[in-house]
């Protein structure tokens, strides 16, 4: 992917997402989960791979957050799916922070 | 380096599938083969009451993974083929027809049955069970709106079920003989709650109540209740449990007890077989006894437990029981097997449908159930795998951020 194909949106202040509570926001149709973690932002698609749940209201331990549904836990910084009964990865979004805005890259197409 | 051990898996489900799936992905590189008398890949059953009743899902989308996964991993998935007999001595299972199979390593993964229901017209077209896709599909032909659906048994099967016909436009009626919801599961209150829920959306519940028999001209018409009253329905569903499918592990003389007996790593008393999910009677280290358990993250859990140990890697499995259920818009969930407690304490609003009550023994959390409050149970589970003291007062109190409680 060329950065030329990226598209930034801001989503979020970073006062909003703490180490302890993400919060969901949507770009067009794509849903996704804002993360802080050791103090960085980090961005991934907020609907598990499994069945259908917003991984956002879902449990966050040691750098994974934990489906609320059925317990799968993927990594928040690079949305590995890491156990089952997920076998499919969520999809990692580039965030860079400007000022207060938490600014979210998505690909232009997909808008 | 090529390994020329063949690993034999009999029942192609939850259970069987994670076996086959551990192996591969641990590396082992012999033959796979997973055997099962569906017609299915591996399917979850847990859509059976919920969204594929609904029909909101296909068949395809149920299974654990598409055939080209199971491809690409280079398991050989032989359905619609029952398995008769295992023959330890020969090291060989035989399927239906006579055909053997020579197996270095076998997991047993057969799962449980529905337990039938033995009064009259139990048979006749219109009466279901519902275990596999095959109810599920039926059940969904023969549902039309506004018929009335009677659910023998007031248990998870039974009230998903109800729910999920109501969605779907039906009266249900459900009759259960004790005198409560859920009872071998729930606490009295939380029975008390799962009353009213689904009396609130529309279920006609009705406890202490059993079935004489079923009656109808070659399909059901009525059931008839213990004292003469009879009720007119054009289908039935009876969910009073499941019998665990340990016949052949007992014909091969493994030892059996309510299920297969294994061991923490899911081992039988034969050291080249493994057994895992619904089948098996497994310690558990944390609750302090044997259970059986039949559950969705047990038949995972142990499956890859299973596999492991068939490659020798074999660690020991305990976890926190853990169960969910859908039913109308409120997502169960369940920790623990809370036998003795001395303590409840309920976060959250009964009435608004989203709490979390906790099961407290000298102040350790020895169990809970959330409804619409996931998040707040998974922490608990982690508090309760901890075995971190707490107080009935902090986790009630809304101020008491959960986290907390964890750091502490
Ligand atoms: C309708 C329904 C809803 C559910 N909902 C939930 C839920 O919400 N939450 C939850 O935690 N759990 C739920 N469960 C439970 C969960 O689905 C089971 O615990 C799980 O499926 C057990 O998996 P298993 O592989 O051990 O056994 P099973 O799924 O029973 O599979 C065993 C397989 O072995 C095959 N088999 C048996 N004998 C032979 C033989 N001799 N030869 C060949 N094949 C054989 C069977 O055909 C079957 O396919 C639900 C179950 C049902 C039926
Ligand atoms: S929906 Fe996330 S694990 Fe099932």
């Amino acid at each position: 992917m060329s950065d030329a194909n990226i598209e930034f949106h801001a989503v979020a202040t970073t006062a909003e997402v703490t180490e302890d509570e993400p919060k969901a926001v949507s770009i067009g149709r794509m849903d996704i989960g804002i993360y802080k973690l050791d103090g960085e932002f980090y961005a991934i698609d907020d609907i598990c791979t499994h069945a259908y749940a917003c991984m956002t209201d879902g449990y966050i331990d040691d750098g994974q957050i934990e489906c609320p549904l059925h317990g799968a836990c993927f990594d928040i910084k690079t949305g590995k799916a890491l156990t089952a009964p997920a076998t499919i990865d969520l999809r990692p979004y580039e965030v860079k922070v400007e000022g207060d805005q938490i600014m979210v890259g998505v690909p232009k197409a997909e808008d | 380096m090529s390994d020329d051990r063949t690993f034999v898996i009999i029942g192609a489900s939850q259970a069987g599938g994670w076996v086959a799936q551990t192996l591969r992905n641990e590396g082992f590189e012999g033959k796979v083969i997973l055997i099962g008398e569906e017609p299915y890949l591996p399917y979850e059953r847990p859509p059976l009451s919920k969204a594929a009743l609904l029909g909101e899902v296909t068949v395809d989308s149920t299974y654990f993974w598409q055939q080209e996964a199971l491809d690409e991993a280079n398991i050989e998935v032989r359905l619609n083929t029952r398995v008769t007999a295992i023959d330890r001595d020969a090291k060989e299972i035989e399927i239906e027809g006579g055909d053997r199979i020579a197996y270095d390593k076998l997991a047993i993964t057969t799962g449980a049955r529905v337990r039938k229901l033995p009064i009259e017209g139990a048979d006749l077209p219109g009466v279901f069970y519902l275990r596999t896709m095959e109810d599920t599909l039926a059940i969904r032909a023969a549902v039309k709106d506004g018929a009335t659906a009677m659910i023998v048994g007031g248990g998870w099967i039974g009230l998903e079920c109800a729910a999920t016909l109501t969605k779907l436009g039906c009266k249900s009626i459900v009759v259960e003989a004790a005198d409560r919801l859920c009872g071998r599961a729930v606490t009295p209150e939380i029975s008390d709650w799962m009353y009213k829920f689904h009396t609130e959306h529309g279920v006609d519940v009705r406890l202490s109540t059993g079935i004489e028999k079923f009656e109808g001209n070659g399909q059901l018409e009525r059931v008839v209740l213990p004292g003469g009253d009879t009720i007119d329905c054009s289908i039935a569903v009876v969910g009073i449990g499941v019998i665990p499918n340990v016949e052949l592990a007992q014909d091969a003389g493994l030892e059996i007890d309510n299920g297969i007996v294994v061991d923490e790593c899911a081992r039988t008393s034969d050291p080249d077989i493994v057994a895992a999910g619904d089948v098996t009677n497994h310690p558990n280290d944390l609750l302090g006894r044997r259970i059986r358990l039949e559950s969705y993250e047990n038949a995972q859990n142990q499956g890859i437990t299973a596999g492991k140990a068939m490659l020798d890697k074999a660690e020991p499995y305990s976890e926190i029981p853990w169960f969910w259920s859908d039913q109308f818009d409120a997502n169960l969930q369940m920790i623990g097997l809370p036998q003795d407690w001395d303590e409840t304490a309920t976060r959250g609003d009964e009435a608004s449908n989203e709490f979390v009550t906790f099961y407290l023994k000298d102040g350790i959390i020895d169990g809970a159930i959330s409804v619409n409050n996931p998040r707040d149970l998974r922490v608990g589970k982690r508090l309760m795998q901890g075995k971190k003291q707490v107080t009935a007062a902090e986790l009630v109190d809304p101020e008491t951020k959960m986290q907390a409680l964890l750091k502490r």
